[in-house]
């Protein structure tokens, strides 16, 4: 059975004994005091990214965040593969940052997102497992006295060939742990594989259906206490003042802390307390400059930038504007995509002890090295003087990885509490006001179709927010942020799927005071719907068949071609579907893998959608774990059609208006669709499998909403649209 | 003091009577399986079991359960991870990032206890727990799989 992944001071963890086997388990704790050296916790470590314990059990070294998404588990195949070692016997545990670049950063990118877990890591934790297996063969041969090339070895269990004569890597991964490691290691051919493309299961779902995984809100530290935090709920506000006499003396309340110049934090025994005593706090914000700011000052803002002169360009073929001048027809349409939260289930939340000294932080971390950098500007302390402890995160979504507030507010809290843990754990309410939403833009696309129906010339402007600007200006290029134009570019990751002879792409940007962040798909998520769904309409005002017509666009494009036939395939386009359902179809590359997707709804007469079915295909390249990218797929549509249905902020009074699941609604079971995932990789690329899909459950879903109406929707959610009587 | 009935081991319990249960479980009995998301009872990752019943424990009182009232938490639904429930997930691999599986789990635990063989209606009304991931396919399935794991302990 495989382990739980844990930070590598595993040994440390202290789990109390369960009363009576019932489960009151008393005492989770995990240490305080600073990390030994990896291979000291161990049996020697063969290199970075393999240890081999001597009952022959496999500690891999996973850099990457698990957060549901798969990677720990796809990762740790990777490296087994060319270990050849026993899957059975494998374990996994993650390095701390810190660890990493005391190392010279010897595991690479601790980055979790963007889908780059498997295709940002794959060749240098296949070399590393490949190098691991090279040492101990090694090992073994020089033990025996006999030529390298006359051993081999499977599951772990090295043969002399010649002899007979047998060793297993526990027995030898001490000899071969003082090896110098080979220079160079040839991978295997991905059709050779036998552990890594199989369908295996996780590694961590054990503790998952126990309630024994430990997440970081869960988290339970010697001398711990809680902290609950409220920050000015305008953006750009601040903490004016604040009363804490009036809360001093309520139950269990230790300290009230300003955090930085923009909250106020109550620390308590409890964080039931704590949050009791800060509902109770009377708080005064200076409010600043944008508490005038609403979503239709900034719809506003938006709709200019359609038109405006100024924009950014993302993508150009040939002369769009002249090809529209002499289209036989224009269609043209504006669509819109609000701000949305990621609501991960677990709230933000981290926990921190700081001394003059030190500073260690627990926290649930898509990065953990942007994690340390946070840690270390918020402690007043060099990065070798901090460490960062990452937990399973329960959802990032984007969340996690490019901000840290938490992480700085949980320091910052810690500094005035010396050398005591604290624990900071966010309501779901200042989740849903302190977000990092996904951007808001629109988008204006008006298109030219010549007399035989082809489509000649396209242009979409789209103006509204940049990510890059407001998290990493210096990704801009010259000013551009081109992460704008994911789906709609010529080439790479994010290109269009579309040859269209004079095709112009470009972006106003406008970015109103609302911090955006990557939100899973980011930018193809709204790129796709204005594209795939106006793909629609102008299929329709040339008088032609969505498929047929797409089809023509592609013949440049035979990967994302091959998805798109496989799910109308599938889905039987072109055959009737039962009475009253109606079929939409899109089509996108994404995060380097090709995805479509073909929906079945249907739309009663008081404007009730029910989604029936969801076909979806998937060309990630090479696929590491097949049921694993079927769940990635599976639940990338409840994120994407949790979006569609429900996904809003709203802005008023310079605040996001939601404050909790009621008013921010995410599916539930009763709206799933069934969802048939194909699965079909066609090698020779790496393509991510976490986002993609994302980007055309909400496009097919349209587009059948479309069919089955005849009008398109072109703002979202769909909970403001009057479909009544279509 | 408070007196609580928990995993079937009296307790006592040192807190606010209105302190919901769900953080007397977490702090002060260290039961840490059911989470907080919502805090108002919307999302279900909390949900443990009273008297065989799913309740959202973000929103129960401490003062308004008995102590002779059975609660039960996912740490106390089977010693080994052997609930039919439990097995079900295992084999199908359904947790993702987990954080909302031991709720979806208890209510999943006290919607077969109550309907051994639930209709896909019964599902879409009990079953109402919010999971970002979307693992909801699988959770489906999961039931479904749990439904013939019972029949067969049964048998």
């Amino acid at each position: 059975m495989a382990r739980q992944t844990i930070n590598i001071s595993r040994r440390n963890f202290l789990i109390g004994s369960a009363a009576s086997g019932a489960g009151l388990s008393l005492g989770l704790y995990l240490p305080l005091g600073g990390h030994k050296a990896l291979a000291a916790e161990h049996a020697p470590e063969v290199n970075a990214w393999v240890v081999i314990e001597p009952d022959d059990t496999v500690v891999i070294r996973i850099a990457r965040s698990e957060m549901g998404q798969g990677t720990l588990t796809g990762l740790a195949q990777l490296v087994a593969e060319e270990l050849e070692c026993d899957w059975g016997k494998v374990t996994t545990e993650y390095p701390t940052p810190g660890e990493s670049l005391a190392r010279d950063r010897v595991w690479g990118s601790f980055a979790t997102g963007g889908s780059q877990g498997i295709r940002g890591s794959h060749r240098y934790v296949r070399e590393g497992g490949a190098v691991a297996r090279t040492m101990l063969i090694e090992a073994a041969a020089e033990a025996w006295g006999v030529p390298l090339a006359e051993c081999r070895v499977a599951n772990s269990l090295i043969t002399h060939g010649p002899t007979g004569r047998t060793t297993t890597y526990g027995k030898v991964a001490g000899a071969a742990a003082g090896r110098v490691p080979p220079l160079e290691v040839e991978l295997k051919d991905p059709r050779d594989w036998k552990i890594a493309g199989q369908p295996v299961k996780r590694l961590d779902t054990a503790d998952k259906v126990t309630g024994a995984q430990v997440f970081a809100a869960d988290l339970r530290l010697p001398g711990m206490l809680n902290a609950a935090i409220r920050a000015c709920p305008v953006f750009g506000g601040r903490l004016a003042s604040f009363d804490a006499a009036s809360v001093r003396d309520m139950a269990g309340v230790r300290a009230v802390v300003r955090v930085d110049d923009t909250a106020v934090a109550i620390v308590a025994d409890t964080w039931w307390q704590a949050k009791n005593a800060l509902d109770a706090l009377p708080v005064d914000w200076d409010e600043g400059p944008n508490a005038g700011v609403s979503s239709a000052s900034i719809a506003q803002w938006l709709t200019e930038g359609l038109t405006s002169e100024d924009a950014f360009v993302g993508n150009r073929v040939g002369d769009a504007k002249s090809a529209l001048d002499g289209a036989a027809k224009i269609v043209e349409a504006v669509y819109g995509y609000p701000y949305q939260n990621h609501a991960t289930m677990e709230p933000m939340n981290a926990t921190a002890r700081w001394t003059a000294q030190r500073c260690e932080v627990w926290c649930p971390t898509q990065n953990g090295e942007a994690a340390l950098e946070a840690t270390a500007e918020a402690a007043g302390l060099p990065m070798s003087q901090c460490e960062v402890y990452k937990i399973h995160l329960g959802g990032g979504f984007g969340r996690r990885g490019a901000f840290h507030d938490e992480v700085r507010q949980a320091v910052a809290i810690a500094r005035q509490l010396a050398g005591t843990p604290v624990k900071l754990l966010w309501t779901r309410e200042e989740d849903m006001q302190h977000g990092a939403y996904h951007p808001i833009t629109q988008a204006r696309l008006v298109g030219g179709i010549d007399g035989r129906g082809e489509l000649v010339g396209l242009h979409v402007r789209i103006s509204g927010q940049s990510i890059l600007s407001s998290v990493r200006p210096d990704a801009l290029k010259d000013g551009a942020d081109m992460l704008v134009f994911q789906g709609l570019l010529p080439e790479g990751d994010h290109a269009i799927s579309y040859r269209i002879p004079h095709l112009l792409v470009d972006h106003s940007m406008r970015n109103p005071p609302v911090r955006p962040g990557f939100w899973r798909g980011v930018n193809i998520n709204q790129n796709a719907i204005y594209l795939e769904c106006f793909i629609d309409e102008l299929a329709d005002a040339a008088g032609r068949d969505p498929l047929d017509f797409r089809r023509g666009l592609m013949a440049e494009h035979p990967e994302a071609l091959a998805v798109l036939n496989a799910v109308a395939e599938k889905a039987g386009w072109g055959s009737p579907a039962a009475r009253g359902v109606h079929r939409g179809l899109a089509v996108c590359k994404a995060f380097a893998s090709y995805v479509a997707a073909c929906a079945e709804v249907s739309v009663d007469p008081q404007g009730q959608v029910k989604i029936h079915r969801i076909v979806a295909a998937t060309d990630p390249g090479h696929a590491v774990n097949p049921q694993q990218i079927e769940a990635q797929v599976e639940g990338s549509f409840v994120f994407g059609l949790s979006a569609l249905l429900y996904g809003e902020c709203s802005i008023a009074g310079g605040r996001v208006e939601q404050r909790n699941f009621d008013t921010y609604p995410s599916m539930r079971i009763a709206e799933m669709p069934r969802v048939e995932t194909i699965l079909m990789p066609s090698g020779g690329f790496w393509g991510g499998v976490g986002e993609p899909t994302i980007a055309v459950a909400a496009p097919a879903v349209l587009n059948g909403i479309r069919a089955a109406t005849g009008r398109p929707v072109r703002r979202l959610p769909l909970k403001h649209v009057d479909l009544t009587g279509a | 003091m408070s007196r609580l009935k928990v995993n079937g081991e009296a307790v006592e319990i040192d807190a606010d009577g209105a302190t919901p249960l769900l953080w007397v479980l977490r702090e002060a009995l260290g039961l840490t399986g059911a989470k907080y998301s919502c805090g108002i009872g919307l999302c279900g990752a909390c949900t443990v079991h009273i008297d065989g019943q799913a309740v959202r424990s973000c929103v129960v009182p401490l003062s308004s359960i008995g102590a002779e009232q059975d609660v039960v938490t996912i740490e106390g639904l089977s010693p080994d991870g052997s609930h039919p429930v439990q097995q079900a997930w295992t084999e199908l691999d359904v947790p993702q990032c987990g954080y909302c599986q031991p709720g979806i789990i208890m209510a999943v635990a006290a919607l077969l206890d109550a309907h051994p063989a639930p209709s896909e209606a019964d599902i879409d009304t009990k079953i109402t727990n919010i999971c970002r991931c979307g693992t909801f396919n699988r959770v489906r399935r999961g039931i479904h799989r749990a439904v013939e794991i019972r029949q067969r302990g049964r048998t």
